[in-house]
């Protein structure tokens, strides 16, 4: 499954600059809102669910080399938090949904957290 | 009297400034004269419509300018030659349907002057005129997209060769212990910048042509290292990384305030951070945990009042070493 499917079955708005999102297939997903689970349990190439915006949350999945971050809950990041995002090459998601409702439509989709 | 609407300026904020993305930046740094094409092809005044439309065909072009003995007196346009097919007239000359009101761009300008020509007076094309208002070529959005590309291309390429110079590092200096020593002072309660050490330190391992793996768990120690030093230590600390052939060690030190109890500090899911801090998702107790996990050695040292020094090893296995063991080391082996 595309990233570009997800974003557009779960009704996604992307916050940092479009890319090929036909070309990124996310390997797995991983949720959670505290930053060092985060970095223990995701795996890299994967989707992040969370309700974190600020700008830490760019550096996490840049280390960790993630697919993109899904902010829940209708959480705006900072102009400054997207500029880094930019920057590092990660891309920002927003829904208003939550946490468990997005992981829930996410797994329906077919992703699992291996 | 009309009343004159006052101008809108637009000053650029720092927040807006950091949004500035890279193609804008090359927008303003390109030259006009880099993207623009040249040689284009030229139509003159007495030239006929018929005679233009064959051009543009064979040419696969849109516009033209016209020359008279040198100077450049108008534009003919894909537009003109639709206007002149409805009348049936392709035996008119051009100077019946080209464009005289000439919007020109120098060829010294950035490209951001000829977009903005481009987008206000709704044009397709510009003239490129030297110093002296000599024609030297063409501009088109196409052309502007087209440079753009390639200069971010170009980009790519450098980010390529810095890597690849080095990659070499280690095979180009021959000594009997070469290392590679990093830096980085850490402020307390940096939450800004937090993770910047670490990015900085994933890329230059990368550069260095580390695998990934080895960049994204070193990335990750030194990440839970430098958000303890931004979270806990009184007055930040230091980060230092020395990077050798065989091994990457990583030190990170304060000076206080200590750890109380440092076996208890390992537990998982042990975590002395203000409620504050744990609300922005730090604090979860995970982090020395998360260091032992992508290191093959870790040692902590502790002193209330004192300061904490945390050095950590990631060794890499033969295949994995940066660069190859010198010739000096293989004598001496």
């Amino acid at each position: 499954m595309t990233l570009q499917e997800i974003i557009d079955q779960l009704d996604l708005t992307v916050l940092t600059h479009p890319k090929d999102f036909t070309e990124m297939t996310p390997s797995s997903g991983y949720c959670s809102d505290l930053l060092s689970c985060v970095m223990a349990g995701s795996k890299h190439g994967g989707i992040w669910v969370t309700l974190q915006a600020h700008n830490n949350i760019v550096a996490v999945a840049a280390l960790l080399d993630l697919c993109a971050i899904i902010v829940t809950e209708s959480a705006v990041p900072e102009p400054a938090t997207i500029a880094k995002a930019n920057e590092e090459g990660v891309t920002i998601l927003a829904t208003p949904e939550p946490n468990f409702v997005t992981a829930g439509k996410l797994w329906e989709l077919g992703l699992r957290g291996e | 009297m009309d009343e004159v609407p006052p101008r809108k300026t637009k000053t650029i904020t720092d927040q807006a400034a950091e949004n500035i993305t890279r193609v804008e930046e090359l927008a303003y740094e390109l030259k006009v004269d880099v993207v623009m094409s040249r040689d284009a092809k030229e139509a003159s005044p007495n030239m006929k419509m018929g005679e233009v439309l064959d051009i543009f065909r064979q040419a696969r072009i849109s516009g033209a300018p016209v020359i008279s003995q040198d100077e450049l007196v108008g534009i003919i346009s894909i537009e003109d030659i639709i206007r002149c097919l409805r009348q049936n007239d392709l035996d008119s000359p051009v100077s019946a349907y080209m464009s005289t009101k000439l919007f020109t761009v120098r060829q010294t300008d950035p490209v951001v002057e000829a977009l903005k020509t481009l987008v206000h007076t709704k044009v397709g094309r510009l003239p490129v005129v030297d110093d002296t208002g000599k024609l030297v070529g063409i501009i088109t959005k196409g052309d502007i997209n087209r440079g753009l590309l390639k200069a971010l291309q170009h980009d790519y390429q450098e980010e390529e060769i810095r890597r690849y110079r080095a990659s070499h590092l280690f095979e180009d200096i021959v000594s009997g212990r070469t290392s590679l020593i990093l830096r980085y002072v850490i402020k307390p309660r940096d939450f800004t910048h937090g993770g910047s050490a670490s990015s900085y330190i994933k890329r230059a391992l990368l550069r260095l042509g580390a695998s990934p793996q080895i960049a994204r768990r070193c990335g990750i120690a030194v990440y839970e290292a430098e958000m303890n030093l931004i979270i806990h230590a009184d007055h930040g600390g230091i980060i230092r990384v020395e990077i050798e052939p065989h091994q990457i060690t990583i030190e990170a030190t304060d000076d206080g305030p200590g750890i109380q109890d440092v076996e208890l500090a390992m537990k998982p899911g042990f975590s002395t951070a203000t409620e504050e801090v744990r609300e922005q998702g730090f604090g979860a107790g995970m982090g020395l945990v998360n260091i032992a996990r992508c290191v093959n050695e870790m040692k902590l040292d502790s002193t209330l009042g004192k300061g904490t020094r945390l050095k950590i090893k990631i060794f890499l296995e033969a295949q994995e070493a940066f660069g190859e063991v010198s010739a000096f080391q293989k004598e001496r082996t």
